[in-house]
């Protein structure tokens, strides 16, 4: 086991930076997933932190040893990490047996303590008596468990993950996740896990690094990163946060300052030392807005649109006092919204999103 | 600092320099060595072996032979297999496998064998003609002996080169396309010539400056038919001047061969200017077009089409088979005088001719099997490296084939006819200098396929043995090796297919001892054994059709386009 430090790494292709000045520090025996949108650099950071491609400046530490340099790098194959490949990368010419004691194999293990490994593995993952198979006859969900006892055979320092559950149906991925869940607690491996499906990163992470354009926009852990998101980015792209136009109208005090947004005063959390200042943004969640009862303060407006599904209505409301942004909020049925009605909703809570960023 | 970065980037090294050192000797070193003859001979500079050159009538003569030869038979050619595509790919036309099978076999069948069928098939002594009673009379001319016949027999040659590259091109073409224009009113016709031809028209001349190339390069058809009747293009002068002087005419020989490099080379640079041309908006991954209904045409057309392989293919094999059951020169066949004693000659009692087998058979398997172990490196450089120069290492291994095979095969003479430096091994004269020169002409036969393997495999498979520990070589050995190997093993079996029954480089190479399969059929044809030359080349046909049967086996584990004849 090993922990992982990325320090200060720039990836460039061309003059293109894939990943631009990016630190995370990985705990050792920590689950950390990587979350951004398509084309944000996850898959340059995975590679290289494996060792396929080399950084252009910065570091990248797996334990005390420093693997990635601009001078230079441990080659792959001698990092002692794991991966679980998307489209999972299994040798079509072997067996599966074969396929999970290849790194032993390699590493010159004898063969009975190499056989007594492999079953070992298969054990771990439920694959008991598919030794002979060969990968073309097993299910999606059987191949995904054949690359994660290959990949964990070698009792690997670091796993990492390349979004392994994206080819697999909806049902496969929610046992899949208890599966990884599982192993993750049973071994202890510092794990880096690549999703764009925040769900799964949720679910499972300890900590979500979040990307952006090559950037990290915010490392932290779920509930943090949902509560309280460091930048516009992070706030909108986690659970569809709605980030509108505020004035900040007092000082913080114990965590909570008071904000007038689209005309109503709300008390929303905020991080210490924050002044009142204008052109601030605030995040507000579904479950922050609700429709106002009458003679409540609140916001009016229109709604845009009402999508019903099963139980619920997904609204959607355009502000009068700001028609650029759009709320939206769950209303139970049976729903009093029609699309195009006017209509008062109010905030109830809400997270300053901090100066600087949105500044 | 830790002391482990950059460790294990030696075996990387030593691929790369094997590799390059390789395709130095085998592709540039021979180029070099050429033009250094032209423009120093002797290793003083002179423009004296140049001036002789120009000044030199023959050569006059010989150029504008090729030209001529070159552009009629590339004409012929483009008719063809453009016409053939068309049928095969936007009609309904049934048995298309077989067709294509059919029509594609003259590219598997030597340029010399079909010299020789076409020959017994219209000569005064041709059985056929004798059975059917209407041959000329003994004695009279053999109608091909002619620059016509040289020009017939190169587009039958190169119309299925022609048909592969229009196929191909075609099969690009989204329906869409076509749909629309039909869609529009346009007639089947009005849509032939007003969208699918403009739109070929890159994948046309691309085939066209293609197949220019190989007629103008061509040694077997115009050795067959135009010596004879005194018709000499380059390669055959190149063959004569040297086959009367020996070494000392070298000089002279090497001048011509850059003549026709220089021929052949405006052809390839037209070839690669045409491909970049390509209209990138067709090349959508759309459905092909829907196959065109010719209706009660139908028939018709596929009467006519498979006139075309009869008369292309089976006539001319049948001519090959009738004469070589002949027991002598015109003498006519019948139950009576049938025999197998050419077989038996050529195969038991010729000492030469069974030697001839020997070379042939050990030089093209030799030259498969080392094609086959370098171009997997190779191709995993060109295919995965990423690298910029390698695109250029590519090319350096496409030019010994691209360009005429007496080019190679004079550039060969010229760095082997002193022993090598240092050494003192002399290839001259030798089997040693064939096996050399096949090795460089014929390595990106089987470096293509590779390539196009390669890109058939994910990468990820080769990162994940990375991964688990493995070194590049043990990577190679366990994993990319056995995922390549049916790629590269066809790209083999077309090597030995081209190299049995080889005749351009050979001819001017081979010295007694080290006669080829090729050589024995042009000595025997020239010293008028036909029946001979017909046994040999019914062999070396019958042994095409089995390995074509053979890499069929590995059609399944193969890219799209890596065995010709496959539909
Ligand atoms: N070898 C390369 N050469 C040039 N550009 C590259 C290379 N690899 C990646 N890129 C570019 O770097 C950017 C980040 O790519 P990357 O594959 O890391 O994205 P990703 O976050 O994994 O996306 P996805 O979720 O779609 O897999 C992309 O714009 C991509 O085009
Ligand atoms: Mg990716």
């Amino acid at each position: 086991m090993a922990g992982l430090t990325i320090n200060g790494v720039t990836k460039t292709f061309g003059d293109f930076d894939a990943v631009k000045d990016v630190s995370i520090e990985v705990k050792d025996g920590e689950f950390l997933a990587v979350l951004g949108p398509s084309g944000c650099g996850k898959t340059t950071l995975l590679r290289l932190v494996a060792g396929f491609e080399n950084v252009t400046s910065g570091d990248i530490r797996i334990g005390n040893e420093i693997v990635s340099t601009a001078q230079g790098c441990v080659p792959p194959e001698k990092r002692r990490v794991g991966i679980v490949f998307q489209n999972y990368a299994l040798w079509p010419h072997m067996t599966v047996a074969e396929n999970i004691g290849y790194s032993l194999k390699v590493a010159k293990v004898d063969a009975e303590t190499r056989k007594r490994r492999v079953d070992d593995a298969m054990a771990l993952v439920d694959l008991k008596g598919f030794g002979d198979r060969r990968p073309a006859n097993l299910s999606g969900g059987q191949r995904q468990r054949v690359a994660l006892a290959r990949c964990l055979v070698a009792a690997p320092s670091l796993v990492l993950f390349d979004e392994p559950l994206a080819n697999l149906d909806v049902h496969l991925r929610a046992s899949m996740e208890d599966e990884f869940a599982a192993f993750h607690k049973r071994t202890g491996t510092t794990i880096v896990y690549i999703t764009h499906d925040q769900a799964e990163a949720m679910a499972l992470a300890d900590r979500i690094a979040v990307m952006d354009n090559g950037r990290l926009a915010q490392l932290a852990a779920p509930r943090e990163l949902y509560r309280e998101p460091a930048n516009e980015m992070v706030a909108s792209f986690i659970s569809e946060g709605m980030v509108i136009p505020a004035q900040v109208l007092s000082p913080a005090e114990s965590g909570h300052l008071k904000v007038s947004v689209l005309g109503q005063e709300v008390v929303v959390r905020c991080r210490d030392g924050e002044k009142p200042r204008h052109e601030a943004k605030v995040c507000c969640r579904a479950p922050d807005i609700s429709a106002a009862a009458p003679g409540e303060p609140g916001i009016d407006g229109t709604i845009r649109r009402a999508v019903h599904k099963g139980g619920v209505a997904r609204i959607e409301f355009a502000p009068d006092a700001d028609p650029t942004v759009t709320l939206h909020f769950e209303q139970p049925d049976p729903s009093p919204f029609e699309a195009g009605a006017k209509a008062r909703v109010r905030i109830a809570s809400g997270w300053l999103i901090p100066g600087g960023a949105s500044a | 600092m830790s002391v482990r970065l950059n460790q294990g980037r030696g075996q990387q090294w030593a691929m790369t320099v094997v590799v390059a050192a390789l395709i130095v000797l085998l592709s540039i070193l021979p180029m070099l060595r050429l033009i250094q003859e032209i423009f120093a001979p002797g290793g003083t500079l002179s423009t004296a072996a140049i001036s002789a050159g120009l000044t030199n009538a023959t050569t006059w003569v010989a150029t504008g032979n090729t030209l001529v030869v070159g552009f009629f038979g590339t004409a012929l050619a483009v008719v063809l297999g453009t016409s053939v595509a068309l049928l095969v790919t936007l009609t309904d036309v049934r048995g298309r496998s077989a067709f294509v099978l059919c029509y594609v076999m003259p590219l598997m069948i030597a340029p010399q064998v079909t010299a020789l069928a076409w020959l017994q098939l219209f000569g005064p002594a041709s059985p056929l003609l004798k059975l059917l009673g209407i041959a000329p009379p003994l004695g009279s001319r053999n109608p091909l002996y002619s620059p016509e016949g040289i020009i017939l027999l190169l587009g039958v040659q190169y119309g299925p080169l022609v048909f592969l590259l229009v196929r191909a091109g075609l099969r690009k073409l989204p329906r869409e396309l076509v749909e629309a224009a039909r869609a529009s009113g346009a007639g089947w016709f009005t849509v032939l010539r007003t969208i699918v031809l403009p739109l070929m028209t890159p994948s046309i001349v691309a085939a066209a400056a293609l197949a220019f190339v190989s007629c103008v390069g061509n040694f077997g058809i115009p050795a067959f038919l135009g010596i004879p009747a005194n018709y000499l293009v380059l390669p055959t002068l190149i063959y004569q001047r040297l086959a009367g002087g020996g070494p000392a005419v070298l000089g002279d020989a090497a001048f011509l061969s850059v003549l026709i490099g220089l021929i052949a080379m405006a052809g390839i640079l037209a070839q690669e200017m045409m491909s970049r041309r390509r209209d990138y908006r067709i090349s959508s991954t759309s459905l092909p077009a829907e196959p065109y209904e010719l209706g009660k045409w139908r028939v018709p057309v596929q009467v006519m089409m498979w006139c075309l392989i009869v008369l292309i293919l089976f006539l001319p094999l049948l001519g090959l088979v009738l004469s070589s059951l002949v027991p002598g020169y015109g003498i006519p066949l019948n139950a009576a005088t049938a025999t197998l004693d050419n077989y038996r000659f050529v195969l038991f009692e010729y000492g030469a001719a069974r030697r001839a087998f020997l070379n042939s058979f050990a030089l093209s398997l030799s030259a498969a099997a080392f094609a086959v172990l370098v171009a997997i490196p190779i191709a995993y450089l060109v295919a995965w490296s990423g690298k910029k120069w390698v695109k250029y290492l590519n090319l350096a291994v496409e030019l010994p084939y691209a360009l005429p095979g007496v080019v190679l095969a004079i550039a060969s003479l010229l760095m082997f006819l002193k022993p090598i430096p240092f050494t003192g091994v002399q290839l001259y004269n030798t089997i040693w200098i064939i096996l050399y020169a096949y090795l460089a002409r014929f390595l990106v036969l089987a470096l293509r396929p590779t390539i196009a393997g390669y890109h058939q495999i994910d990468r990820a498979l080769e990162e994940a043995a990375r991964v688990a520990g493995a070194s590049l070589f043990t990577r190679m050995r366990t994993i990319i090796f056995p995922l390549v190997a049916p790629a590269a093993l066809a790209g083999g079996l077309l090597i030995f297919m081209t190299a049995l029954s080889e005749l351009t480089v050979s001819a001017l190479l081979w010295s007694s001892g080290s006669e080829t399969i090729g050589v024995l059929m042009f000595s025997f044809e020239q010293g008028g054994d036909s029946n001979y030359a017909s046994a040999i080349s019914a062999i070396t046909v019958a042994i095409t059709f089995v390995l074509m049967l053979l890499a069929n086996l590995l059609a399944a584990h193969l890219p799209s386009g890596v065995l010709p004849w496959r539909d």
